[in-house]
């Protein structure tokens, strides 16, 4: 454990110097975000400008729905983007060797080799939205504090999809439309799931579980989740991380076969 | 060079499925709005919407465009100087990869929208003669112009590396105010005043709304295209023109 703590401080620190040679592109990351933002509100503005209201969903907690959505587009460009895309230079040039042979598990190596800062704005964006929301409807500390457990578990969930996807690179090598799909998918967490009609509800919760990424997060901020949903997110989590790591040393029987 | 490069598509059939189905915000919006429209309290009706956003999934299928991503990797590794040579301007094998592309994805996206109508069976409709061929021009003329100002983007990486940036933060504003994410006629009066005078309404929302039968002033909308296309044209060859000098300068 002391030894996965250490590889990752180092990582990520080198990482981080990399990239910080670009400083401009910081600016231009920030922008992007803030009109992004800019936009998705504009987005929800339009549904309740008239008095419509997802059912049982005022505006102030549409936002909250919104800013974990935020939230989570920066974890992924921090985290998930970026370490995807390296999986999928590894398998094409075969480099995938080298970090085979290194004695630490080879999923926390490709999942956490780089990070990279330009997902930032997004998460500080995210939370200012949260903050914002969760003080126009008066929540306390303790509500705040309820929400970073559902939210992790959907980060974990979230992550677990990516690195199945991620391992798929091994049979199809460019994946990139994969990750497109999904990432076009999740967009629907922008919004709280009831305001789909009921078809499209079962697919998001049971299919593409984007369901359990934000929408009960914000609702065990606002205290209305039942205790059954969290159950059902950390099981979802937990599956899905068993998963991901069962599939990579899957594939990775068939990387071996296809290398030599 | 069409054949040439159809072929090529075809033999990427599984990418191209993910591709469409990749496009399919439209689709999930279309939920929202079509829900959202049964309370009764927008002036469109959700079948309304349902056609309106599978129109728009259809323009949008063939409007995509991704040059400034193979066009500033050829930059960039300086793989453009072979195609410099030849007699043809090397635009043309970018387009015609797309026009080709546009073929071969043309079975899928049909395949989804039947889908889509089992859905919502009440909300099949028929364009009329003449506005399925004017849908068909203004959707020709919107890949057009998107083709246009993303390869002007795409010269930017004579200058710089990363003139993908410049594209994403171009896109943001296509999807919020092209109409992708809502019919026109729902934003705010003022706000679609100012939106009419660029040119992002006139890739989707104009040739969705040709296509369900729904279009208002469509003189005036084919002469902005015209107009923003000329635009970018210059804009385009002018880069162009400096962008080569450029490039020569770094020795490549």
């Amino acid at each position: 454990m002391e030894r996965y703590w250490q590889v990752l401080r180092l990582f990520w620190s080198t990482a981080l110097s990399a990239e910080l040679e670009y400083r401009a592109n910081f600016v231009i990351a920030a922008l992007t975000s803030l009109s992004g933002l800019i936009g998705s509100i504009f987005g929800l503005f339009l549904f309740y400008r008239t008095g419509y209201q997802f059912q049982g969903w005022s505006w102030e907690q549409a936002l909250l729905v919104l800013g974990m959505f935020t939230l989570l587009q920066g974890f992924s460009a921090t985290v998930l983007i970026p370490n995807l895309n390296k999986i999928v230079t590894q398998v094409q040039q075969g480099t995938l060797d080298f970090v085979l042979l290194k004695p630490i598990s080879s999923q926390f190596w490709l999942s956490t080799r780089t990070i990279s800062p330009w997902g930032l704005p997004d998460i500080i964006f995210g939370v200012i939205i949260i903050a914002y929301a969760g003080y126009q409807l008066g929540l306390g500390w303790a509500s705040y504090l309820l929400a970073v457990p559902p939210l992790i578990l959907g980060a974990v969930s979230l992550y677990s999809l990516w690195f199945m996807l991620g391992a798929t690179s091994i049979w199809f090598i460019k994946i990139y439309n994969v990750t497109e799909v999904l990432r076009g998918l999740l967009e629907a967490g922008r919004f709280p799931i009831v305001a789909y009609p009921v078809a499209y509800q079962i697919f998001f919760t049971f299919v593409i579980p984007v369901a359990f990424l934000t929408t009960v997060p914000a609702q065990t901020m606002l205290g209305q989740g039942s205790q059954g949903w969290l159950l059902a997110s950390a099981l979802l989590a937990g599956v899905l991380l068993i998963a991901s790591n069962r599939f990579w040393q899957f594939a990775l029987r068939f990387y071996t076969s296809a290398s030599s | 060079m069409l054949s040439v490069y159809y072929a090529y598509m075809v033999e990427y059939r599984a990418e191209l499925l993910f591709w469409v189905l990749s496009g399919t915000f439209p689709l999930i919006l279309m939920g929202l709005w079509a829900e959202a429209a049964r309370s009764g309290q927008f002036d469109l009706q959700p079948t309304e919407l349902v056609q309106y956003f599978l129109a728009v999934f259809l323009v949008r299928q063939f409007t995509v465009v991704w040059v400034i991503w193979e066009f500033e990797r050829e930059v960039v590794e300086g793989k453009l100087s072979p195609y410099l040579l030849q007699p043809v301007d090397p635009v043309w094998r970018h387009f015609f990869s797309h026009v080709s592309e546009r073929f071969a994805r043309l079975p899928f996206a049909f395949l989804l929208v039947g889908l889509f109508l089992l859905l919502y069976p009440q909300a099949a409709w028929l364009p009329s003669f003449g506005n399925l061929l004017l849908a068909t021009l203004a959707t020709m003329l919107a890949f057009c112009l998107r083709f246009l100002m993303q390869y002007t983007f795409a010269l930017m990486a004579f200058w710089t590396e990363r003139a993908a940036a410049l594209e994403q933060f171009w896109f943001l504003l296509y999807t919020f105010l092209s109409g992708m994410i809502a019919p026109l006629s729902l934003f705010p009066d003022a706000v679609r005043a100012i939106v009419l005078w660029t040119p992002f309404p006139y890739l989707i929302y104009f040739p969705a709304s040709l296509l369900i039968n729904r279009a208002e002033y469509i003189v005036q909308g084919f002469m902005a295209m015209v107009l923003w296309s000329g635009l970018f044209f210059i804009l385009n060859r002018w880069l162009w023109r400096h962008g080569l000098r450029q490039y020569s300068g770094m020795g490549a």
